[in-house]
């Protein structure tokens, strides 16, 4: 099947602003602001069944029809911070297909009257954001971004702003802060930022894959998009594949694709021909799942994976074979959230210096079997009780480690 | 001389991505400009960012150390950070990083003695399917460097005292 997001495999030099362009490319977004009242294009985008690609899943169009048209300016932010471990898909549509992105960001702006949109790439992502510079140099150019596009009354400006080194800023509302030039720490919800967002003011902010998606839901119609996937999760989302598997990579697949097809098709098993332990399905924030042939043949969409007792988050699925022990997992995980930890709840904080001490001492030989619990109890202790999602994330992998691997944790404290 | 005078094209340049009321969200790429030359930012240039911004020089030292990848202390001409995360430690990043460390002869935080390298542990650099891997952080920015091996690692960083990246 022909790729939806990761259309340069199929199109050689789709970066091209030519190539880009005689391949539809802009038709939908001429179309919608010359055409279209604003409204109809989120909900086309409603219909389409499209959900955040960013991990919380939440309905794209939905989020787009919450945005308060009592206050003004509106703002657009794309948010291309991709740090979970395991995640690398962005950054291939921002190399390989930018202009898809640049143009789905371009729908949603005029979809919810926005006039500015920024793009917030991770620090690391320097040279990404060079060359998207270049790109909407090219767009302005040909006239797709700038003042009265498309000789209508719609104006839009895109600019890029990189961050500088830290995980917390793909929380949406840290994010915010560090584009307002703060540290990035979360605010308290709500109100949310469809109605206070990026200085005061209504923001709807998607991930980099979400946007990517509408330029071609838009071409082709919302019909179209839900045939593809499952009934709870609509069109297809890029697997990431990492970990001990022998080709890692992306892969674009329809929601619905089992475990199995992904890591033994796609990516061609696991290395050395070892049997597989267990599957981190959204990267270091996942629950560790235990493998069995009933998980394998499960299908991968939010709603399934939630039954297998993790989440299917950024869709960043880290494989662990038999010889990787979970007490060097969960040691690895806590380091960095503990590094990562914003500072800005006791929770999270606290929770984190604790966790970290505590897996220290057993991944090195020297805890005990009450350290073992007491680390538990920390964890679930955390849970419920963070400002924001990272503190809850930094406990998946340290509960379900624990209770679903307990011979690991034995042999790690024998000693 | 001040930021404002030695990058006055740069300074006007990043101003103009922001509403001029909300000028503060200049601050980051402000520091990146700052660190450009000495590859840390000094106390001065952290006074002329408060200036340029009307906040003070204590809120600009906060971004400093709350952000990994600005720094207030002199390294190496080029700073190596290798991911050590779990998707890359199991594609044998730990491992690579010390066989690194070892032929250097430093420990991973320190600088080789010709002050051209900082060899550093760091976290996600969003490419997990090509471990080993690094990113230079020095005077041209930030470079990825991924499907590492020791050798090839070994000639970049002769090709980096050549000047060349």
């Amino acid at each position: 099947m022909a790729h939806v997001l990761l259309r340069h495999r199929d199109i050689p030099d789709l970066n091209k602003l030519s190539v880009y362009k005689k391949n539809g490319g802009f038709d939908a977004f001429k179309k919608a602001v010359t055409k279209m009242q604003p409204n109809e294009v989120t909900n086309i985008v409603k219909d389409s069944g499209l959900r955040g690609r960013g991990g919380a899943g939440f309905p794209t169009g939905m989020k787009w029809s919450f945005i308060d048209n009592n206050s003004w300016p509106h703002y657009v932010v794309a948010n291309a911070d991709e740090s979970e471990p395991g995640t690398f898909k962005d950054r291939e549509i921002m190399e390989s297909n930018p202009f898809q992105f640049l143009e789905g960001l371009a729908l949603a702006s005029y979809a919810v009257g926005a006039n500015v949109a920024y793009i917030y790439l991770r620090g690391e992502f320097w040279q990404v954001a060079a060359f998207l510079d270049e790109k909407i140099a090219e767009m302005e150019e040909a006239g797709y971004l700038g003042e009265n596009l498309f000789g209508k009354d719609y104006s839009l400006k895109i600019f890029t702003h990189l961050g500088a080194g830290a995980y917390i800023c793909g929380e949406e509302t840290a994010l915010l802060e560090s584009l307002e030039g703060k540290r990035g720490q979360p605010r308290v919800r709500p109100p949310f930022p469809p109605s206070v967002g990026l200085y005061g003011k209504p923001t709807i902010i998607n991930n980099v894959e979400t946007f990517t998606n509408v330029p071609m839901i838009l071409a082709n119609g919302a019909d179209w998009y839900k045939k593809m996937g499952t009934a709870d999760s609509a069109g297809v989302k890029i697997f990431s594949l990492s970990g001990r598997v022998r080709k890692p990579g992306n892969y674009e697949l329809p929601f619905g694709t089992t475990f199995r097809q992904l890591i033994y098709e796609h990516g061609m098993g696991i290395q050395d021909g070892r049997s597989i332990k267990a599957i981190m399905p959204a990267g270091a924030s996942s629950s560790l799942i235990v493998v069995d042939d009933k998980v394998l043949d499960t299908p991968m969409d939010y709603a399934t994976v939630r039954t297998l007792g993790g989440d299917l988050g950024s869709a960043s699925v880290i494989v662990l074979d038999d010889t990787v022990n979970i007490d060097w997992v969960i040691n690895k995980t806590i380091h960095f959230f503990k590094h990562e930890s914003c500072g800005k709840c006791t929770t999270c904080r606290e929770g984190n210096h604790w966790m970290r001490n505590l897996t220290d001492r057993i991944h090195h030989g020297k805890g005990s079997k009450d350290d073992v619990t007491l680390l538990l109890n920390v964890a679930k202790q955390m849970q419920g009780k963070c400002l924001c999602a990272l503190g809850e994330f930094s406990t998946m992998a340290v509960v379900t480690g624990i209770e679903r691997f307990p011979d690991d944790f034995k042999k790690a404290t024998k000693a | 001389m001040s930021l404002e005078k030695k990058y006055a094209k740069e300074v006007k340049q990043i101003l103009a991505k922001y509403p001029p009321e909300h000028k503060r969200s200049a601050v980051m790429p402000l520091l990146y400009l700052a660190q450009r030359e000495e590859g840390y930012v000094n106390k001065e240039s952290m006074k002329d960012i408060a200036k340029i911004l009307d906040i003070t020089e204590t809120e600009v030292a906060s971004i400093v150390g709350f952000y990994s990848l600005y720094h207030d202390e002199k390294a190496g001409k080029y700073r190596m950070q290798v991911c050590t995360d779990l998707p890359c430690a199991l594609r044998g990043a730990d491992e690579f990083l010390d066989k690194l460390c070892g032929n250097l002869g430093i420990k991973v935080g320190e600088t080789t003695e010709d002050g051209l390298v900082t060899v550093e542990a760091v976290m996600c650099l969003a490419a997990c399917d090509r471990a080993p891997m690094f990113q230079t952080q020095g005077p041209d920015g930030i470079k990825y460097h991924e499907y590492m091996t020791l050798d090839r690692t070994m000639e970049l960083i002769e090709a980096l005292k050549g000047g060349k990246e």
